[in-house]
């Protein structure tokens, strides 16, 4: 992993909560060289990582970049093909999934269909041979939780998708694991139900104070529940970091594209200065400023991404003042979005700039409208550079 | 729409005439059962003489009574080992012998009831020439080569079925402290008991219908139902015959239509719970 | 941010959890074979090794003693002699009855087996006799012409009656399903017994064409191979109705009202889009129909009469009657390679159906 410049300042404090930033703090779940492979096909390349206790993470990405397998490892139904794979400071290795400290949340919930909801969440108990009175005590406390007391004697072909979903966690968490895992936790859900349930889902992770893992290829859900998250691609981490940290300062093309939406500028670097870098790039036929404190090769190739919602978009020219980047272009598409407008701007060198509006009121923005010349503008810290 | 009208009237009356065209030998057969006259086209009146023929048959009902043995044996056997690889198949990706099994599981389904009962037979001459045994075919020869097709057909449908069942339930049941077999037992098999039993009665009834691999393999002394059903009706009309359909039919007919219900009522339920969770969700 | 995932390998394997894995993995290898074994060896045991029984025996000669066929292979001083006979498989093709136990290819000992392929000629030929076509010939094509128009005419039947039942009401399906199927649970013997009633001269089918003044006389259709193919149709319709309905109900009735909505005409979207999508369907209903149509034993035997010579009953004779056992297994051994095609492609199709 390259290190981030951005960041750096950053890892001297000593903050509680979040144990990532204390090079003292014990992982809780750690990734140490893993690999694995199918046959040619390596689903995980040496992956390093650790997860502290406490932390709601993310491992996302798009099909086949092995954040399912990494998760499936950790429940034991894979072994690494190399590698270590340590649950509170233990190798599990070897260890079946039926003896591992930790519980899974499945993509399709997998509700044993001939059992009630009760029965559903007794079964791990049930297995552990636990005391009648204790467990009753217990699955009603779990039911509660999940708000399906009414619900305890149905089957799951009788539930609805949330309900199926509320089941699937109480008996995920009815023997109070160490780590929780869950796969694409929400997206079985419709829009609305999603959302609500993120809520919910956070609200249980901070009264259990268990560490969850989950798994999605959606950036927004892991950027709404998750305490970090970390970006796979082709089997391997691409950039560990907070939800802001991912968004605002992505490690590369791949990351800043993946989270998001954004404009990407190809340059060569022409300046650079303690707190300023200078690009020269054919697509805006000038130079970008970029507020950055690394260290550049002036000639260098490296890669300006603009968030689309940090550029403002005027009929008339801006005033100019230092650091300020201004490009002039045509409306070429619009879309409206209720919320926000999205511009797709054509600037002098053919590029299309994707610009998001924010209506401040009801008639401002629309204004701009297809085919009016523009000036599009952004400030030299609304924007960073990549090298990769 | 006159025309999508024609055209569906013209299916329907297709499908009627061949049901009727199913069942009309079928319906001459029961009606004979109970006909007076020992030939089949007169109507002479009723009478239950032939039940009572059938009745006192000694032949028929030792006959009866080894089929329905060799029947129950074969297809409870053949359910368990079409378990078997019906789980392998499915569960185990690779392992010796895969390719062959999936191969001899599929060819006694479409293979020649002669060809193998012939050899059948050759394999239960060869036993007996190099270990003595089966001294004489019978009983256990019979029941050896029906569990061989039985079991071909329990093995294909059980694997049809296991194919269908997520296997992230296992996966749950494992997750949450259960050893694979005891998974297999809790979760897999009461979701597939269903297939098993119709598997199982699809055994009973392909045992209890077989002439010829048992006229292979079979001795001096043991004469299975059908064997003594194809003796009797090979040289032409005969009434107890009619009878002894009558009674396989009332069996056969009540049981489907029973299990039918059944089934009907239990997706019906399944459906108006399912619109009403759906319903109280919003 | 990229010290927290940057860990340090070094540190020393947990060898507890590695004996661990390794003891676990052997004990799963195990149980995995302990649930493979008992079927896969039946299966070997009772399918596969009987059919290479047959095919060993297919090489020997008929002979009157236990067990009716001649050695193959014999170890005597310390050489190894193979009989082989070819015989059985020629006179599949004509009647060598005459000659037959005179051309017995001696092969010399094992040291010599190689050579002896090259060098050793048939034995001496006594007797030529003009081929004729043999009775395994004509009854296999008498089968092959039954089992085609059999099947023809199930498609024919059975088709129109999948697609009812695929287009009718979802409750009604089950019912008509139902139907189908419950005479397959009852007896097949009986059945085809019910059929003789209807068929013969006295039968309702006669006595119908008579009271509607078709015919004056009743005619024989009984004992006549016309007999045997409507037995066959009858018998097995239902295993050509099942796989059609099966791929027809799962058609998407979308996919009709498109071509409908493109222009096509029912007749004209019914070729372009359902019966190319059915196509699974027709391929196992009618190999499902033949190939069982191809050695039936008891409808020709019940329905044919003596002059409906099928493959199946030949076979039967030939091993019951003649107890020419070496003969028999080569009729079975031609047989399943001539099957082996249409099986090839049942097997290719419901495998891949399974497993898709």
């Amino acid at each position: 992993m390259s290190t981030n410049h951005q960041t750096a300042h950053r890892n001297a404090k000593q903050d509680p909560e979040k144990p990532w930033l204390n090079p003292n703090a014990k992982p809780f779940v750690r990734f140490q060289n893993v690999s694995k492979q199918f046959g040619d096909f390596t689903a995980v390349d040496s992956i390093n990582l650790d997860i502290y206790k406490g932390e709601m993470f993310a491992l996302v990405g798009g099909s086949g970049c092995g954040k399912t397998t990494l998760l499936r490892m950790l429940a034991g139904f894979l072994d690494p093909s190399a590698g270590k794979v340590m649950i509170d400071g233990t190798d599990v290795n070897g260890v079946p999934p039926y003896e591992r400290p930790v519980n899974m949340m499945f993509q399709s919930y997998a509700l044993f269909p001939h059992m009630t909801v009760e029965k559903n969440i007794a079964y791990a108990l049930k297995l552990d041979k636990m005391e009648k009175d204790e467990r009753k005590r217990r699955i009603d406390e779990a039911l509660e939780m999940v708000q399906m007391s009414k619900f305890a004697h149905r089957k799951p072909h009788q539930l609805s998708g949330g309900q199926r979903q509320r089941v699937a966690l109480a008996r995920a968490l009815i023997k109070r694991p160490k780590v929780l895992l869950l796969d694409e936790p929400l997206s079985a859900l419709d829009k609305k139900l999603r959302e609500a349930t993120q809520f919910e889902l956070m609200a249980i992770q901070y009264k259990l104070g268990i560490t969850f893992i989950f798994v999605t290829h959606d950036q927004e859900e892991a950027m709404a529940l998750s305490s970090r998250i970390a970006v796979l691609d082709k089997g391997q981490v691409i950039q560990v970091g907070t939800p802001s940290e991912i968004y605002e300062f992505p490690n590369s093309r791949f990351v800043a594209e993946f989270v998001g939406s954004t404009n990407m500028f190809e340059g060569t670097v022409v300046e650079d200065t303690p707190n300023q870098v200078v690009i020269e790039s054919a697509s805006t036929k000038g130079n970008i400023n970029v507020d950055d404190v690394g260290r550049y090769q002036i000639g260098q190739t490296v890669w300006v991404n603009v968030r689309p919602e940090k550029i403002k978009l005027s009929k008339t020219k801006p005033a100019k003042h230092a650091g300020l980047n201004v490009l002039e272009g045509t409306v070429s598409e619009l879309g409206y979005r209720g919320n926000h407008v999205i511009y797709r701007v054509k600037a002098a060198s053919g590029k299309i700039i994707m610009v998001f509006a924010q209506s401040q009121n009801r008639t401002e923005e629309l204004d701009i409208t297809w085919d009016d010349k523009v000036f599009i503008s952004w400030e030299a810290d609304g924007c960073i550079i990549v090298k990769s | 729409m006159s025309k999508f009208l024609r055209k569906f009237d013209f299916l329907q009356v297709i499908l009627i005439l061949s049901l009727a065209l199913l069942y009309i030998p079928i319906i001459v057969m029961v009606v004979g059962s109970f006909n007076a006259s020992q030939l089949a086209n007169h109507w002479t009146g009723f009478t239950l003489e032939w039940f009572v023929k059938l009745f006192n048959d000694r032949r028929v009902l030792e006959a009866a009574l080894l089929s329905v043995e060799i029947a129950f044996l074969a297809s409870t056997i053949s359910v368990i080992l079409g378990t078997l690889i019906g789980i392998s198949l499915v569960r185990v990706p690779r392992f010796f012998g895969r390719l062959l099994l999936t191969t001899m599981i599929t060819a006694p389904l479409v293979m020649p009831d002669v060809i193998t009962g012939l050899c059948q037979a050759l394999l239960f001459n060869q036993t007996r020439v190099l270990f003595g045994w089966p001294t004489q075919g019978g009983f256990v020869t019979i029941l050896l080569a029906h569990i061989t097709f039985t079991m071909a057909y329990a093995a294909v449908t059980i694997q049809s079925r296991m194919l269908t069942v997520d296997r992230s339930l296992e996966d749950a049941a494992m997750d949450l402290g259960a050893g694979p077999v005891r998974a297999f037992v809790e979760i897999t098999l009461p979701i597939i008991a269903p297939a098993l039993f119709s598997s199982w009665l699809l055994g009973l009834t392909l045992s209890l219908d077989d002439v010829v691999i048992a006229s292979f393999v079979t001795g001096p002394g043991a004469t299975t139902l059908p064997m003594t059903i194809y003796s009797k009706v090979k040289l032409g009309v005969s009434p107890d015959m009619n009878a002894l359909a009558t009674i396989i039919l009332a069996i056969v007919g009540a049981g489907v239509i029973i299990s039918n219900i059944i089934m009907v009522r239990a997706e019906k339920q399944r459906q108006l719970d399912e619109s009403k969770a759906m319903a109280e969700a919003h | 941010m990229s010290d927290s995932t940057n860990t340090e390998a070094a540190t020393a394997p947990n060898s507890g959890a590695k004996k661990k894995n390794f003891l676990v993995r052997i004990i799963s290898n195990n149980s995995k074979w302990l649930m493979i074994a008992p079927p896969l060896y039946y299966m070997v045991f009772l399918f596969l090794i009987p059919f290479l029984l047959a095919l060993k025996i297919s090489f020997a000669d008929s002979i009157l003693a236990v067990p009716p066929f001649t050695a193959i292979y014999e170890y005597k001083d310390d050489h190894l002699l193979l009989n082989l006979s070819l015989l059985n498989f020629q006179a599949l093709g004509h009647d060598v009855v005459t000659y037959k136990n005179e051309l017995i290819y001696n092969f010399g000992n094992l040291v010599g087996w190689i050579g002896g392929l090259f060098s050793s000629a048939p034995a001496v030929v006594t007797e030529v006799v003009a081929p004729e076509p043999s009775q395994y010939l004509s009854a296999f094509v008498e089968s092959l012409r039954l089992a085609t128009i059999a099947t023809i005419v199930c498609l024919l039947i059975g088709y129109p009656v999948a697609y009812a039942i695929a287009r009718a009401p979802k409750s009604r399906q089950n019912i008509y399903i139902m139907l189908v199927i419950l005479p397959f649970w009852t007896s097949f013997l009986l059945r085809v017994y019910a059929l003789q009633g209807v068929l013969r001269d006295s039968g309702l089918l006669n006595q119908l064409l008579i009271f509607m003044g078709f015919i004056d006389e009743p005619i024989h259709i009984l004992q006549t191979s016309l007999a045997v193919q409507i037995g066959i149709a009858y018998s097995y319709a239902p295993f050509m109705v099942l796989p059609l309905y099966a791929t027809l109900q799962k058609l998407d009735p979308a996919l009709l009202e498109a071509a409908s909505d493109l222009g096509s005409r029912p007749f004209r979207a019914f070729l372009d889009v359902t019966l190319p999508l059915s196509m699974p369907g027709v391929i196992a209903g009618s190999m499902l129909t033949f190939i069982p149509a191809m050695g039936e034993y008891i409808i020709p035997d019940m329905l044919g009469g003596p002059g409906v010579q099928t493959i199946g009953r030949v076979l039967w004779d030939t091993f019951f009657n003649d107890r020419d056992w070496p003969m028999a297994a080569a009729v079975s051994i031609a047989f399943l390679l001539f099957l082996v095609v249409p099986i090839g492609i049942y097997q290719y199709y419901s495998i891949r159906e399974r497993e898709a």
